[in-house]
């Protein structure tokens, strides 16, 4: 059996756990546990404290994996673990928590540094009112024009698979 | 019990904190990331301290700060053999070249550069040595803790937020489309852009114009937010594939097996 890994990280909160939900065959497998601090409680109930795993069977000889990192910065020390091999990777920013974007854009940086491979970013819950405008979030995460910002609902399994299969093309092109 | 420990766990801050607190005397060593730093209290003050290959003597504080030319410090290191820092600042005293004044406030502001330079370091190692006093042979200040504490946690904030702006120095720059022109930008800044070249990383720019990582990171940070720069990786690197990405290293499977997964999303 072959298998390959792909990563989905971004800030706490960004919806990495749903975005694998959302196409993964078998229920994600996700460390969870309850918040203790008040100020991310507020945001949500668990955070991922370790890793999700996700997996979608290609054929009898391929497997790919999707791997979700925390998103708190005081589990960093496990993202370099989680990005070793992966074929490209994924950030997830929620549209609707500008204060969350510093945070996307230096979990951007710390992981192109690890690895020169491709990624996408996802600008997630942009079916929300709330939702910041993707140019403007662009400029916000100062990406560069080439770098593929998408527009993404974690819980809709059409933009996920959408993102996905533009994280494979640029893993395509890289190859030529 | 030895007041040792890791740098993760107890902050240069905080070190200085309890030396203040307890008012100890002796010498705090710490292993940072590339160098080791000496730096000596005597009943809760500063009283000297050095860093890295620099021996922290008054001839090299006072060269630094341009106080001696090079060829000053040239004849004082190989021609005063065993003069100790005291003797040598009596005589630059008497002979009319600086003052008491002079020679004290260069190594208050030398010692204090030193330790700013440790709150810069979050990796590594300390112990404090209660049998190691401040060296006999060199000037010793006394100098108030309480500033340096303070400055030193406004600086490791900055730390911080510019570390997660730019969290690897191993990256290299490029200049945006952005015409380089009306723009104003310091000495320093300039020698900064002067290197900018997807050649050259972050790291390579800083030690070419021994600037510390709080420094370079200070000056790019400006620029990113000016948009005149952006991160990229170094060109000219060739960095190997990881071979554990694909479960072959055959260009063609690798292609076949993408375009297996592209077909497999498509279906979900």
């Amino acid at each position: 059996m072959q298998t390959v890994k792909m990563v989905v990280t971004g800030p706490f909160s960004a919806g990495k756990t749903e975005f694998i939900q959302s196409v993964s065959e078998i229920d994600v497998v996700s460390t969870e546990r309850k918040i203790t601090s008040a100020a991310e409680r507020s945001v949500k109930e668990a955070t991922t404290v370790a890793m999700d795993f996700g997996r979608i069977t290609v054929d009898e000889d391929l497997v790919l994996y999707l791997f979700g990192t925390p998103g708190q910065k005081r589990f960093d020390f496990m993202w370099e673990i989680l990005s070793e091999g992966m074929l490209g990777f994924i950030v997830m920013v929620d549209s609707t928590r500008p204060e969350t974007f510093r945070e996307a854009r230096s979990i951007l940086e710390t992981f192109r540094a690890y690895a020169p491979t491709p990624y996408v970013v996802a600008a997630n819950k942009q079916d929300m009112e709330d939702a910041w405008d993707m140019e403007d979030m662009r400029h916000a995460l100062r990406l560069d024009s080439k770098v593929k910002f998408l527009s993404c609902v974690a819980t809709d399994k059409d933009t996920v698979k959408t993102v996905l299969l533009e994280l494979l093309y640029s893993i395509l092109a890289e190859m030529d | 019990m030895a007041l040792r420990g890791n740098l993760r766990d107890f902050t240069i801050t905080q070190l200085l904190n309890l030396i203040n607190l307890a008012h100890k005397t002796g010498t705090l060593v710490v292993d940072g990331p590339s160098e080791q730093a000496y730096v000596s209290f005597r009943e809760g003050k500063l009283a000297y301290a050095r860093v890295g290959q620099e021996d922290g003597s008054l001839a090299t504080v006072l060269h630094k700060a341009n106080r001696l030319t090079v060829n000053q410090y040239r004849a004082i290191v190989e021609r005063a053999g065993n003069i100790s820092d005291k003797e040598l600042g009596l005589l630059l005293i008497n002979a009319g070249y600086l003052t008491q004044e002079d020679i004290l406030a260069n190594l208050q502001g030398y010692f204090t550069e030193v330790v700013r330079r440790l709150f810069t370091w979050v990796e590594g190692f300390f112990r404090f040595e209660a049998e190691m006093p401040p060296p006999s042979d060199r000037i010793n200040v006394r100098l108030d803790l309480e500033n340096i504490i303070i400055e030193g946690s406004r600086q490791l904030r900055e730390w911080e937020q510019l570390s997660d702006e730019i969290p690897s120095l191993d990256m290299a720059l490029k200049f945006t489309d952005r015409p380089l022109k009306n723009v104003n930008l310091s000495v320093e800044e300039w020698r900064v852009v002067s290197y900018i070249n997807p050649r050259n990383t972050m790291k390579q720019i800083a030690h070419t114009n021994k600037m510390n990582d709080l420094e370079i990171r200070r000056i790019v940070y400006g620029l990113l937010q000016a948009g005149l720069v952006e991160i990229v990786r170094p060109e000219g690197v060739v960095v190997p594939q990881n071979p554990k990405m694909f479960p072959t290293q055959v260009k063609e499977e690798q292609k076949s097996l993408v375009n297996k997964l592209i077909g497999r999303i498509k279906t979900l």
